[in-house]
């Protein structure tokens, strides 16, 4: 399985050689799974400050493929918020090199920028997809790849089209071809499950008659830590998405609960209560040796997260009342106290930056997703659901994930981290909850 | 030393479970548990029995398994319940908790766990460390009466396995309990 997918991706124009070996591994991590008809919806709300407005022109020979490359791109874009989507249409022929573009004719359009490409069946059976995106205003390339995909990999193939133009028009890295874990309750069965940033392709890697809660991707984004009560109690397990294999790797007496991965992805920190309350330890990702105890409070300390250099951890402790956030280096020492205001303030989780963290915080009977900057401690509320829950950000830092509910059903939606646009994920059949926003494909 | 300190805390304890004895709409069977003689683990004395009041005695030889399942018998009641962000064993789950402690006592094999259980507000996993918080409350009692730390084993279910499925307070007082499950059930 794994040759199938060696050189799935190259590159022939110049570009990164890095991203596209990232591609393959992902790409082979995917293969491994089991496929599940399940599909989230997105819905969009709100738009970015500014936008870009952007022609994305369907490419030669994909109108007849069973999954069409540009309508992805376009959706990629136009979801993140940070682009207007120009009208391509009515050109005959369309534009599918350089030199067919008209440009004064995009301008007229009023496109900052262009995508055009091609798809091509190899005689493999395979498919050569190829782009360029095109400056209106300079009349230059910006960018220009070319892939080689089988027919399963065609969305893929499109997100990491959209991650290209994303990277190169704004400043951030593009997160479409990540990918987010999640719990959905289907009746009395759990699932957890693993899709792409947009919802599409969803895969249970594991279920359950009993809860399954707290997901945690392991930095490389190969392996999910999770918990699960199949054991009648709480157990903390590790799988491989690879292989779909996993392993009990904390089952002390009592509970064992709250993974996270510390990012150089050697040591999980956990919460257990083998000696009496719940506290926090670090055991290795095996499950190999013994739990070092990290923190010492006869209050509840739970929900740890590494920042990522590896140098802090937050946690949620109600040592002084209530709950609330406090950070500690993460060798050990003395934790220090971070949230004030409001007496509930739970679920830490770093920013890939490591200058702010958000969380959830109660607001007259609303728990609401927050985020707070680490020098200023200034706080920021960004969602107004009556029960918003697990907020990650995405691992470029721009959008935050979060499980919320709409007429009494689990969604998950995703909020800028301005605030400004939201997008709501719906699964059609179940409950859905606990998301974990992946790391960028290694 | 140990030994005599356990006794007359379990003695005041019985003493409390005896004064506490309302029994309510809520808690069916209390009465026989309140009402009866409180027996004392072997070689302490009780706490001094009240005067008959036509409930059936408890018997002194140890209870086997069966009254587990009893219906009329205080074992089978096996929820203790808690007031909002509590752990706190109120004084009517007494009995119940002295019953279970006793029946440990006196079948040094028999082993259980309590599952806690938080409402379903809040972080999922903040609710895991605060069922936990209440699972480790009652196991502590039935340690103070007699029970061996290994025989109880504390665990939580956080708010991932509601009893009741309102959201309003009475779901929530509900689902804030602490449920006893033997071994084997």
């Amino acid at each position: 399985m794994i040759k199938e997918f060696v050189g799935a991706t190259s590159g022939k124009f110049p570009g990164r050689p890095h991203r596209l070996l990232r591609a393959v591994a992902f790409l082979i991590s995917l293969a491994a799974l089991p496929a599940a008809h399940a599909a989230l919806t997105i819905e969009i709300v709100g738009t970015g400050a500014t936008q870009l407005p952007i022609a994305v022109v369907p490419f030669r020979a994909e109108a007849g493929l069973a999954q069409p490359v540009t309508p992805v791109i376009a959706s990629d874009l136009a979801r993140s918020g940070l682009f207007r989507m120009v009208d391509s249409g009515g050109l005959n022929p369309p534009p599918y090199e350089p030199q067919d573009l008209n440009y004064s004719n995009w301008r007229a359009r009023g496109a900052d920028a262009v995508v055009i490409g091609s798809v091509a069946p190899l005689s493999d059976g395979r498919y050569d997809v190829r782009f360029r995106l095109m400056d209106v205003a300079r009349q230059v390339q910006l960018a220009g790849f070319a892939y080689t995909a089988n027919a399963s990999q065609l969305r893929l193939t499109a997100h990491r089209i959209a991650d290209v133009i994303y990277e190169m028009l704004t400043s951030g890295k593009g997160v479409f071809s990540t990918r987010i874990a999640y719990i959905v309750k289907k009746g009395k069965r759990y699932e957890l499950q693993v899709a792409d940033a947009d919802g599409y392709g969803a895969q249970t890697v594991r279920w359950s008659d009993e809860p399954i809660i707290s997901p945690s991707w392991s930095p490389d984004g190969t392996r999910l830590a999770y918990v699960s009560l199949e054991q009648k109690k709480p157990v903390v397990y590790v799988q491989s998405l690879m292989t779909g294999q996993y392993q009990a790797v904390a089952n002390y007496w009592g509970s064992n609960s709250a993974p996270t991965w510390s990012p150089d992805g050697r040591t999980l920190a956990v919460v257990l209560s083998k000696d009496g309350g719940s506290q926090i330890y670090f055991i290795n990702t095996d499950g190999k040796g013994q739990p070092r105890r990290m923190t010492f409070s006869s209050a509840i300390d739970t929900e740890p997260n590494f920042s990522p250099d590896g140098e802090l951890m937050l946690f949620t402790s109600d040592r002084g009342g209530s709950p609330q956030i406090y950070g500690m280096p993460a060798a050990g020492g003395d934790p220090r106290r971070l949230t004030f205001e409001g007496s509930y303030n739970v679920t830490p989780r770093f920013s890939p930056d490591g200058k702010s963290f958000t969380f959830i915080q109660r607001n007259g009977g609303r728990f609401n997703v927050a985020v707070q900057d680490m020098t200023t401690r200034q706080v920021q509320v960004l969602t107004d659901g009556a029960i918003d829950e697990s907020p990650s950000f995405a691992p470029n830092g721009r959008m935050i994930l979060y499980a919320t509910e709409v007429r009494g059903r689990g969604v998950l939606s995703a909020v800028s981290s301005d605030g400004r646009v939201k997008q709501r994920l719906t699964e059609d059949a179940g409950d859905v909850r606990e998301p974990a926003w992946g790391p960028f494909p290694k | 030393m140990n030994r005599i300190l356990t006794a007359t805390v379990v003695l005041f304890l019985l003493a409390l479970a005896g004064c506490a004895a309302t029994p309510t709409a809520e808690q069916p069977g209390a009465a026989v548990e309140d009402r009866g003689k409180p027996v004392g683990p072997p070689g302490v004395v009780a706490a001094k029995p009240k005067p008959d009041t036509g409930a059936k005695p408890l018997v002194e030889k140890p209870l086997g398994a069966a009254a587990l399942r009893d219906p009329g018998n205080i074992l089978s009641r096996r929820s203790v319940y808690f007031d909002f962000d509590s752990n706190l064993v109120k004084d009517e789950f007494r009995p119940l908790v002295t019953a279970h402690a006793r029946y440990l006592q006196q079948n040094p094999g028999a082993k259980m766990r309590i599952e806690g259980h938080a409402d379903e507000r809040g972080s999922r996993e903040y609710n895991i460390a605060l069922g936990q918080r209440r699972s480790e409350a009652v196991k502590q009692m039935m340690q103070l009466l007699g029970a061996r730390p290994d025989q109880v084993e504390p665990v939580s279910f956080g708010e991932e396995k509601p009893k009741a499925a309102g959201h309003d307070e009475a779901s929530w007082a509900e689902n804030r309990r602490g449920d006893i499950v033997y071994q084997g059930e």
